[in-house]
């Protein structure tokens, strides 16, 4: 979960925004859903709900459900019907791939679409979505589509997308957004490519950052990654947000494959499994300079802060350093 | 120089080279062992894999796989070493049982149970070309 506050000239111009991700809500059978993942999720709503200054609204980062299921997306919704603000949802691959949205766009409406709020333009991409084969022709049934997509290391599966239809949505979107104005940017999936196999990774990411290049100030929010990871590509940050579910290791501890990591990404610490909510920790986020910094509370770690860097251009952890100056975090098994 | 002293000139020869063709051949796998063992082995890796992504391995629906896409963060070749969780030393195996008790809500496995071992072969499989590192934190 994330708090990200906007410090603007004038006090009451200031606002703040709460960010959860991933809560992967599984429902087990009937009215049963797995504890843990519910645990999560509870407890990131009833913080949100403490937190002061109030959010004006709240991001879900996407995947509210494990499978996609009516069960599971009701069940995560009557959750997070307990927050107290407005809340905007972001499309993930475990919401989508049982019917294709349809549910999910019931209940929380269109899977594309922009706001503005206090000068800064916010868009949600839907980008999880695939080739028409793979999500046609492919599967004998719906629920197997989902199962097939939800394996986050299924050689079975395909590389998630923005595609052509929402990018062209999104250039004439930001015709109307002047050069200046703070752009944020909300996805599922990285809007960068980092590693294919387990979908840290959009396919045409190269194509929605070209749309973003001309603005001055570009912060990218993602999810699906369920772990610290931040980057700059020129004007455009990157920064992912923890899940409230369980964390994922990083692509690189895969010994059999390369990823492509960013270089200025410390890794956090590897999460204690028998503290069910280590490594799912929460972010404050400050944009008050529209660059975002960021603060990261790990449950069972010292905290970490990544702050962008105005000498550099680039988020840097204040503790850990950059990449060449490193101190490296506990690297413990 | 009779048939049979030419027959006693040469034997010695033919005796070291016929030792030597023994010797070799007789440490040497066939082909067809080598095939048949490594089948052998494939099969239960990927009946690991299965398990790892197998819904019905915990009560709850929760897999392996989840938390471990690739098996990837479970360093089998730091095994055995002290589990400060447990506040002893462990193999691999009990530590898939914590997994299989907490995460999945099942039941414990045996060390010789057909599924375990298949486990383990998985995780192994996954981490191969990594250098044993027994008691590493």
């Amino acid at each position: 979960m994330t708090l990200v506050e906007f410090a603007f000239a004038k006090d009451t111009d200031n606002f703040a925004l709460a960010y959860i991700s991933d809560a992967h809500i599984q429902n087990i059978k009937g009215s049963e859903f797995v504890r843990n993942w519910d645990r999560g999720l509870i407890r990131a709503v009833a913080e949100t709900n403490l937190l002061n200054p109030p959010p004006d609204f709240v991001m879900f980062g996407g995947d509210l459900a494990q499978l996609g299921t009516k069960a599971e997306l009701d069940h995560g919704a009557e959750i997070l019907a307990a927050l107290h603000a407005k809340v905007y949802y972001v499309a993930g691959e475990s919401d989508y791939y049982l019917d294709l949205g349809d549910y999910w766009s019931r209940l929380f409406g269109p899977q594309w679409y922009s706001f503005d709020h206090k000068g800064v333009h916010f868009v949600v991409l839907n980008s999880v979505l695939t080739y028409e084969d793979w999500t046609f022709k492919r599967w004998p049934t719906a629920e197997q589509r989902m199962r097939e997509m939800a394996l986050l290391d299924n050689p079975n599966g395909s590389p998630f997308m923005v595609g052509e239809k929402q990018r062209a949505w999104l250039a004439d979107d930001l015709k109307k957004v002047r050069r200046n104005t703070p752009v944020v940017v909300f996805s599922h999936s990285p809007l960068q490519k980092i590693y294919r196999l387990w979908n840290f990774w959009t396919e045409d990411a190269d194509e929605v950052q070209a749309l973003l290049k001309p603005f001055d100030k570009v912060t990218v929010i993602y999810g699906h990654v369920h772990q610290i990871q931040y980057n700059q590509i020129g004007h455009i940050s990157f920064h992912s947000v923890m899940s409230t579910a369980w964390p994922f290791p990083y692509p690189q501890s895969y010994a059999q494959a390369e990823s492509y990591l960013p270089k200025l990404t410390v890794p956090m610490n590897r999460a204690d499994p028998f503290f069910e909510r280590d490594g799912t920790g929460w972010q404050f986020v400050n944009l008050a300079t529209g660059n975002a910094d960021i603060y990261y509370n790990l449950y069972n770690n010292a905290p970490r802060n990544v702050a962008f860097n105005p000498a550099t251009g680039q988020p840097e952890d204040t503790t850990y350093q950059a990449s060449d100056t490193r101190t490296a975090p506990q690297q413990h098994y | 120089m009779t048939k049979r002293s030419r027959w006693i000139r040469i034997a010695p020869w033919a005796l070291c080279a016929a030792l030597v063709w023994q010797s070799a051949a007789a440490d040497e796998f066939t082909q067809e062992d080598l095939q048949r063992w490594k089948a052998q082995y494939v099969s239960v890796v990927q009946a690991g894999r299965a398990l790892w992504t197998d819904r019905k391995l915990g009560t709850n629906g929760v897999t392996c796989a989840q938390c471990h896409p690739n098996a990837a963060n479970t360093h089998p070749e730091t095994y055995p070493k002290f589990q400060k969780q447990l506040g002893r030393v462990v193999l691999l195996w009990e530590m898939i049982n914590w997994c299989l008790r907490n995460p999945l809500e099942g039941k414990a496995l045996a060390a010789d149970d057909p599924n375990m071992i298949a486990l383990q072969a998985y995780v192994t499989d996954e981490r191969r070309g990594v250098p044993l590192d027994p008691g590493k934190h």
